[in-house]
């Protein structure tokens, strides 16, 4: 089976892979350029090897070079490719399709894209040691179903049978896993597996691989810009930035004691920082949600019964995984979606429910920041018009004030003044969303409600956005409502969290009240789900009893009972599958949670 | 300025072809009083079918009208008619297909299901109909082929728009409180001007060939104005005898549609971003 490896193939202190001198170009508008500078690699048998950086660093380009392949627009100029012995640079086409899959797999980061949504997930398994003529098509099927009960897939025997859309996220990247290990390969490159994952479905997936990896020997590439959710993985780190190497060590050598100041500067960007709470002297209710229930078409109430208070100055942080109605939330707000019950008051004002039936200065009032910078700003737009055209249909600005203002902005949002005049691809990530940021500005808002902000970005330049909305916070006395599904994020910019789980508020109050010590078992889950930089972590986390019960259960929204109730450890049986959990209080004001336990007996619970 | 033809110089040889064909056919089609020997109407001689000569280059017609001058004067009526019914397809179903794709809802459901009504009925026989019905007038006709076309633009326009309007930055402006009108003048149609303007290429080449097949059976651009599908029906019997004559107006049709092709070909290629790996 799977266990016994080919140790036959070459001894263990010989590396598998090499590479020397590695220099990849790219083809641009001004022509070819480097992206990767010569890089010296080596990895042996059942070793892992961390690949870390931030976008545009050369990652996944290396662990493709690693299969001898350059993508479209991409060759490797320099350098050689040494796989057990076979030069790869030279070898034929034929040859090295040989290797890939059967020897070397690879793992994308979007397993929803990367499996054929036209087949079923067993057939895809299948087609990998089938094609390459290694075993018999039952043989394969049996071996895969087999495979799927050991990294404890649910329902292992028939799952297989599914359709790529039919299975949740974290268990297509897991399937996508398993068939990288069909043809039982000396190498698996993985390009990102969870990075587009939530940290409960994070968990799943690193404890699949973990299992993949480490209890089956094989060498491993693991490409990713989290230092965190590496340190679980890898043996030695090798840290990149354009395409050079800045520092390559043990794990825990640069966990501990990092060399370079960009490697400490990617530790310090992940490490937790928290924001003393804003003190408001008069407080002043600035949006009040009351009783909110909302849905799309004649489907479920997304959102059942939720009522949050944001006051003048402060952060709300909404948390939850996906599917829980952060963002229907969002769109209650501004008015996209209706709500069927319940309202939305900001200053004291009803809202009216659709759009269109709002006045021009209740929608300046409110502006919104999304997730991903590249969809949130017109192509053929530049930036003169973005951040002009708020100013000018709200404020009336016009010529000469109106470029001085928009160049204000520009300062305010620490950009130079002749990017007025850039489109939207001459900029960064980081730079595409501060010019949201800038255009929410412009409208000269009470309120901004930021979607995932900081999401698609990179973690030192994530920091750096929530360090400029925190400063325009002091300076502007902004209020925000902050949607995220990241902790740390939260942690570091939040007064206030809300806990959102499948449409309803599972625990609500300060931030220090709701996360020290949680009390909700939903929140101690998603906490305890957050990578720590540290090794070992997630073993720990594994045998925890909240990750054991709470882990690859899919979020079902109910109308009776707790929703909770299936992922929860300390559940009643009967009582909470049926009954609407009560609200509790605890000792801190504005502190409540949906439970069927007090706070008392939680806390107990908790220390046990 | 300067950048534009700094594209039109990087243009594969084939759209360059297609550019100077389309751009002689302009010229011929703009200047066409001067460069024609007789005029449009002008019976130059007694004599039918006469064969090609030195005063006469390709003969004359039925009625002894010069074909030269008759090809000439034909560019400017058929290429004008062709653009005009064009450009007001292309403003009918490229207006209706944004807003159906802005709007959505019951909108979209009423503009695509007439939509999809017109579109079943053949756009032959459709025309046919209209013109024996209405008669064969020029705004009829302009009439009748804009509708059939503009089904067609509706359904280009309505899926490209349907992309971008999913867009945040689409949101974003309806969450300004930006009217129906900048959100589509704005916000769209930059977006979806390319593959808009490849379609109008090819469009254009089916209104032309339409237009021409109308005027071969009798229904599009009545005599005596010059036209190419006429002059074809006129003296298609020569071919019986030997005589190519009336391969030649044909010919004038099937050469401007390859251009236009050619030229569209590169417009989608360069809109669809695909980069040329050397």
């Amino acid at each position: 089976m799977l266990v016994d490896r080919k140790d036959n193939s070459g001894s263990e202190s010989e590396p598998l892979l090499q590479m020397k001198g590695l220099r990849i170009e790219g083809l641009s508008e001004s022509g070819w350029q480097e992206i990767v500078c010569g890089i010296n690699l080596e990895l042996k048998r059942g070793e892992i090897l961390g690949l870390i950086g931030e976008s545009g660093a050369g990652k996944s380009t290396i662990g493709l070079a690693a299969m001898g392949y350059a993508r479209d627009g991409c060759r490797i100029f320099e350098g050689e490719i040494i796989f057990d012995g076979i030069e790869l640079r030279s070898a034929s086409e034929s040859q090295k399709r040989q290797l890939r899959g059967t020897r070397i797999a690879y793992v994308a980061q979007s397993a929803a894209a990367a499996f054929n949504p036209a087949h079923r997930l067993l057939d895809q398994y299948v087609e990998g040691p089938v094609a390459h003529g290694m075993l018999s098509l039952e043989r394969a099927k049996e071996k895969g179903r087999a495979l799927y009960r050991s990294l404890d897939l649910p329902d292992p025997d028939n799952i297989g049978e599914r359709w790529p859309h039919q299975v949740s996220g974290g268990q297509l990247q897991r399937m996508m896993v398993a068939m990288a290990m069909s043809c039982e390969p000396d190498l698996i490159i993985f390009d990102e597996p969870t990075t587009a994952l939530d940290v409960t479905t994070q968990i799943e997936v690193l404890k699949t691989i973990k299992e993949i990896v480490v209890d089956r020997n094989v060498a491993a590439i693991y490409v990713t810009h989290d230092l965190a959710v590496v340190a679980q993985m890898a043996d030695h780190l090798m840290v990149l930035r354009h395409g050079k190497l800045v520092e390559v060590n043990s794990t825990g050598q640069i966990l501990k004691s990092p060399q370079q100041e960009y490697t400490r500067n990617l530790l310090g960007a992940r490490s937790r920082d928290e924001k003393t709470p804003t003190q408001i002297p008069n407080p002043q209710t600035l949006l009040s949600i009351d009783s909110v229930t909302a849905g799309y078409g004649k489907g479920p109430d997304i959102l059942q019964d939720i009522s949050i208070l944001v006051e003048r100055g402060q952060t709300v942080a909404v948390v939850g995984e996906s599917g829980s109605g952060k963002s229907t939330l969002a769109r209650v707000i501004t008015g996209l979606l209706p709500t069927r019950s319940g309202g939305v008051s900001f200053q004291g004002e009803l809202l009216p429910a659709a759009l269109n039936q709002r006045q021009k200065q209740q929608l300046q009032k409110v502006q919104m920041i999304y997730q991903l910078p590249d969809v949130a700003l017109n192509p053929r737009q530049r930036v003169r018009d973005v951040i002009g055209r708020p100013l000018s249909f709200y404020l009336g600005l016009k010529g000469k004030e109106k470029e001085s203002r928009i160049k204000e902005l520009l300062r305010q949002i620490e950009l130079p003044e002749n990017f007025i005049d850039r489109f939207p691809d001459e900029l960064s990530g980081g730079e595409k969303q501060r010019i949201c940021i800038a255009r929410a500005l412009a409208a000269e808002p009470e309120l901004i409600i930021c979607d995932e902000v900081t999401s698609a970005l990179d973690s030192i330049v994530a920091k750096a956005i929530l360090n400029l909305l925190q400063r325009l916070q002091n300076e502007l006395g902004l209020t925000y409502l902050f949607i995220s599904h990241d902790l740390d994020t939260v942690a570091s910019i939040a007064d206030q969290v809300v806990v959102l789980y499948a449409g309803r508020i599972a625990e609500q109050g300060p931030k220090s009240a709701v996360f020290q010590p949680p009390f909700h078992p939903y929140t101690r889950l998603l906490l305890s789900s957050v990578p720590e930089m540290r090794q070992g972590w997630l073993e720990e986390t594994l045998s925890s009893r909240e990750t054991q019960a709470g882990i690859a259960r899919e979020v079902k929204i109910t109308e009776k009972g707790c929703p909770f109730v299936e992922r929860c450890p300390v559940s009643i049986e009967d009582t909470c599958a049926h009954a609407r959990p009560p609200i509790q209080t605890t000792a801190s004001s504005g502190h409540t949670f949906a439970c069927q336990h007090s706070a008392k007996v939680l806390l107990e619970e908790s220390e046990q | 300025m300067n950048n534009f033809f700094k594209i039109l110089l990087s243009a594969p040889f084939s759209a360059k072809v297609g550019m100077i064909i389309i751009t002689f056919y302009l010229v011929v089609a703009i200047f066409a009083p001067l460069i024609a020997p007789y005029g449009e109407y002008y019976l130059a001689t007694p004599i039918a079918y006469e064969v090609w000569s030195s005063d006469y280059w390709l003969g004359t017609d039925n009625l002894g009208r010069d074909m030269l001058s008759r090809l000439i004067y034909g560019a400017r009526n058929t290429l004008g008619l062709a653009l005009t019914i064009t450009i007001l397809a292309f403003l009918l179903g490229g207006i209706l297909g944004m807003t159906a794709a802005a709007l959505g809802g019951w909108v979209d459901q009423l503009l695509s299901r007439v939509n999809d009504v017109f579109m079943a009925i053949p756009s032959l026989i459709f025309a046919l109909l209209i013109l024996s019905i209405f008669g064969t007038s020029i705004p009829y006709l302009i009439g009748t082929i804009v509708i059939l076309d503009a089904t067609r633009v509706f359904r280009i326009a309505r899926a490209t728009a349907m992309n971008v309007a999913v867009m945040d930055y689409v949101e974003v402006a309806r969450l300004r409180g930006e009217k129906l009108g900048w959100v589509i003048r704005r916000e769209i149609l930059p977006n979806i001007a390319a593959p808009l303007l490849a379609e109008f290429g090819l469009r254009f080449c089916f209104v032309f060939l339409f237009l021409s097949a109308l005027s071969f059976l009798g229904l599009g651009i009545q005599p005596p104005t010059a036209d190419w599908g006429s002059m074809v029906r006129e003296s298609s019997t020569l071919i019986a005898y030997g005589d190519i004559t009336p391969l030649i107006p044909a010919a004038a049709i099937a050469v401007l549609t390859v251009a236009v092709n050619f030229v569209v070909d590169w417009m989608l290629h360069r809109s669809s971003g695909l980069k040329d790996v050397s």
